[in-house]
């Protein structure tokens, strides 16, 4: 073999690797981009409710209260019968069956809706409103094209009276499309119309903040100890070996120790925000500890030695200069840590976050659901409105640590200190 | 900010009050998945109507339930439990023991298992004993056991179509497979396979109720909905799931006769249809008063607007119980009758 030709070979080589790379990397790509577009694709329509317009009368005859009543008077009066009147005046029917085919185009919230209405504006006793009312599932679903209507009456969910109404609803304009409030406002519910990630997000958020309390201060110390304070000997070495392997943990294993201890050791309430934040500082801690001494590392030598050299303490010279110095990566460490307890679900399932809860838990102590455990609820299932529930769930999900991975990096990008 | 202080305390005072047990004003439900779908309902109602916090619902199988449900009286452990079979004699022992002594059974309507294959297959029609052919680990042939071997639907019988078996399990943790297996495997289980099974000295109900691993039968997971969606993509394949699952999927899937019987209302309600069960919830008689709404549970989830044919149950799949047995039913809710737990 000449020169030129192992010169050609070994250029062939790396040209070679770099077309692996490159397709790896393409590859890699186009799966994510596969996911991402099979999520969006089904989820985005969830952010959008189908409603009917109607005319209200608020009949005096029909209701118990006057004008002018106070709010308690409002939510313990009875709306069932100018309900049920203004959802049959919207379509003639024949027979009590299509009467039922018609309340059941409307959601069953549809008396709270109107009662809600009357709240807003108190006097309407004897006036008539337009309201825009929620559609029940199956015609939300119908409308955003994701349940066909070519089929056999006996194989569809929506009678061929139910199809008729739909479609002279749609003729005079009376089907519209707004933004889904109710997915954000509400907790869980049977019906997919009035189901929301509301209660899951406050329970993220609960969980959240607490792993945060608990976990942050301790695994800054800790990691400002060992890295500053600690002699290097074998119990130390010891200790840092542990600490990586904890990291490594599957997260089912955190759950089982707090069913063991939180639950039934200690008998905290279960299914509530307090235990998944106790349980995901747990296993947040080493996860946190590793990036928060790689970055007090990361601080040069001279740092430390110039302010003891000038008359510091150590305690100062940790605390004035080598912490603020370190603080963009602990707190990027800390943002990327959270983010991954967010996204966790196997601890949870253990703790009985795995539960319907339609109450918005107002304190850490309620019951209350996380947001990946809602996707796994809805997931299981079988009304059709809640397939693209769960993929808008993941969106949200998916845009919460986008979100936080984004705060990470522009934390460390905008405050890092470069040492060259 | 005041609301952030008083987090941070409430926080505080659940910490430094760890080991007292708390009370609660809200009641707690455990157990099966196959009910969740049932008591979730009820339960939003319940909380939409009156003055009671909306029950909390875990999904933990019925097993899992049971384990949960015994473990002791207090605010700490659940209220009620969802089971998709009758307790059994361990789990009552386990709660005497704990004592849990006094239970109520409701039994609160009927589930059909429905064989399905995707709509665009021929119907189909099959014995238990051709089901148990297709799904057993091993088989009767000539008056020996032997390894499956069958591989179309027509090596079973001639009559049956000249496809590949492949059917879509659901995992053994789930009610569904408890269920199958005593209701199909062990029933179509044939007589000569089950004295062969004794012969050899092992239980005939355990080893009739196996199936198969060499990927004729295939392991779907707990998730009924994607066993539907698998359905629909594979024409020839066949899955086993709860009716209510067909009823919401009727434009996908349709059932397999069973013994010429399709599934059906008034064919689970009388038990006609052959693979149908009676489904359970169960009730601590001592937090009752403790925790505040249970009566008014019981006497919500056993109302005529709930359980009768026309109700909202029977509308996302429950078959509903007949007349006589509902009215077991509602005095056992409205008298708080208690089960015995020898």
């Amino acid at each position: 073999m000449t020169k030129e030709e192992r010169l050609k070979k070994r250029h062939r080589a790396e040209k070679r690797f770099r077309f692996y790379g490159l397709s790896s990397i393409v590859v890699a790509l186009l799966f994510v981009i596969i996911l991402v577009n099979n999520i969006f694709s089904k989820g985005s329509s969830a952010f959008m409710k189908t409603v009917i317009n109607v005319e209200v009368f608020f009949d005096p005859e029909l209701i118990e209260i006057k004008n002018g009543a106070t709010e308690d008077e409002i939510l313990s009066a009875d709306f069932f019968d100018i309900t049920i009147e203004t959802l049959l005046k919207s379509y003639p029917t024949k027979n009590i069956d299509e009467e039922d085919g018609l309340i059941d185009l409307f959601t069953t919230d549809a008396e709270i809706e109107i009662k809600k209405a009357f709240l807003d504006n108190n006097n309407l006793i004897g006036k008539k409103i337009n309201l825009e009312i929620t559609a029940s599932d199956d015609i939300d679903q119908l409308h955003k094209g994701n349940y066909p209507r070519d089929l056999p009456e006996d194989r569809r969910r929506i009678s061929n009276f139910q199809l008729e109404i739909y479609d002279n609803f749609v003729e005079s304009n009376k089907i519209d499309k707004n933004f889904n409030n109710y997915f954000f406002n509400n907790g869980d519910s049977r019906d997919p119309e009035l189901a929301g990630i509301g209660g899951a997000l406050v329970g993220s958020f609960y969980s959240i903040l607490i792993c945060l309390l608990l976990a942050f201060p301790v695994a800054v110390l800790a990691s400002i100890y060992l890295e500053e304070f600690a002699p290097k000997n074998k119990i130390t070495d010891f200790i840092e070996i542990n600490i990586n392997n904890l990291a490594a943990v599957p997260s089912i294993v955190y759950g089982l120790l707090a069913l063991q201890i939180l639950l039934a050791t200690i008998q905290l309430p279960r299914s509530t925000p307090l235990v998944a934040g106790i349980t995901l500082a747990l296993m947040t801690l080493p996860r946190i500890i590793i990036p928060c001494r790689a970055s007090l590392k990361a601080v040069p030598p001279s740092i430390r030695e110039g302010a003891l050299a000038v008359g510091a303490s150590k305690f100062q010279s940790v605390f004035h200069h080598v912490v603020p110095l370190a603080l963009p990566g602990t707190l990027s460490g800390t943002i990327i840590g959270l983010a991954q307890a967010l996204g966790e679900t196997a601890p949870l399932i253990l703790i009985g976050m795995v539960a319907f809860v339609v109450d918005i838990p107002s304190t850490p102590v309620d019951p209350s659901s996380s947001l990946p455990v809602q996707v796994y609820l809805w997931s299981e299932s079988a009304e059709r409105g809640f397939v693209e529930k769960t993929s808008a769930t993941i969106m949200m999900l998916l845009s919460f640590l986008i979100v936080m991975n984004i705060l990470a990096v522009y934390l460390r990008q905008k405050f890092e200190k470069r040492w060259n | 900010m005041n609301r952030l202080i008083k987090i941070l305390l409430s926080f505080l005072l659940v910490l430094s009050f760890t080991s007292t047990s708390y009370s609660r004003d809200q009641i707690k439900i455990v157990g099966s998945s196959t009910v969740y779908p049932y008591a979730t309902v009820v339960a939003e109602k319940f909380g939409k109507s009156g003055k009671f916090k909306t029950p909390v619902i875990e999904s933990t199988g019925t097993g899992g339930g049971m384990k949960l449900f015994c473990a002791g009286v207090g605010a700490n452990h659940p209220d009620v439990t969802n089971a998709s079979r009758a307790i059994k004699s361990k789990e009552k022992s386990l709660c005497e023991k704990n004592g849990v002594t006094e239970i109520i059974e409701i039994i609160i309507g009927n589930d059909g298992i429905s064989f399905a294959h995707a709509v665009t297959s021929p119907d189909a029609n099959f014995t238990k004993e051709q089901l148990w052919r297709a799904l057993a680990l091993k088989v009767d042939i000539d008056g020996r056991l032997v390894e499956n071997p069958y591989k179309k639907w027509s090596d079973i019988d001639g009559n049956l179509p000249n496809k590949k078996i492949e059917i879509l399990v659901a995992p053994p943790t789930s009610g569904t497979r408890d269920a199958w297996n005593s209701l199909v495997m062990v029933k179509g289980c044939t007589k000569s396979a089950k004295s062969l099974y004794e012969a050899a000295g092992k239980k005939a109900k355990k080893e009739c109720a196996k199936i198969r691993e060499d990927g004729y039968a295939v392991e779907a997971g707990e998730n009924d909905t994607l066993i539907v969606q698998k359905l629909t993509s594979n024409p020839d394949a066949y899955g086993f799931f709860g009716y209510s699952y067909l009823v919401a999927n009727k434009d996908k899937v349709k059932a397999a006769s069973i013994e010429g019987v399709q599934p059906s209302l008034e064919g689970i309600q009388d038990y006609s249809y052959p693979i149908a069960r009676p489904l359970f919830f169960y009730v601590k008689k001592s937090h009752i008063g403790v925790i505040p709404g249970i009566q008014e549970f019981l006497k919500e989830f056993t109302s005529k607007k709930a359980m009768s044919n026309r109700g909202y149950l029977a509308k996302i799949g429950l078959v509903p119980l007949a007349s006589d047995k509902y009215k077991v039913t509602r005095t056992a809710a409205l008298d708080l009758i208690t089960i015995s737990i020898k």
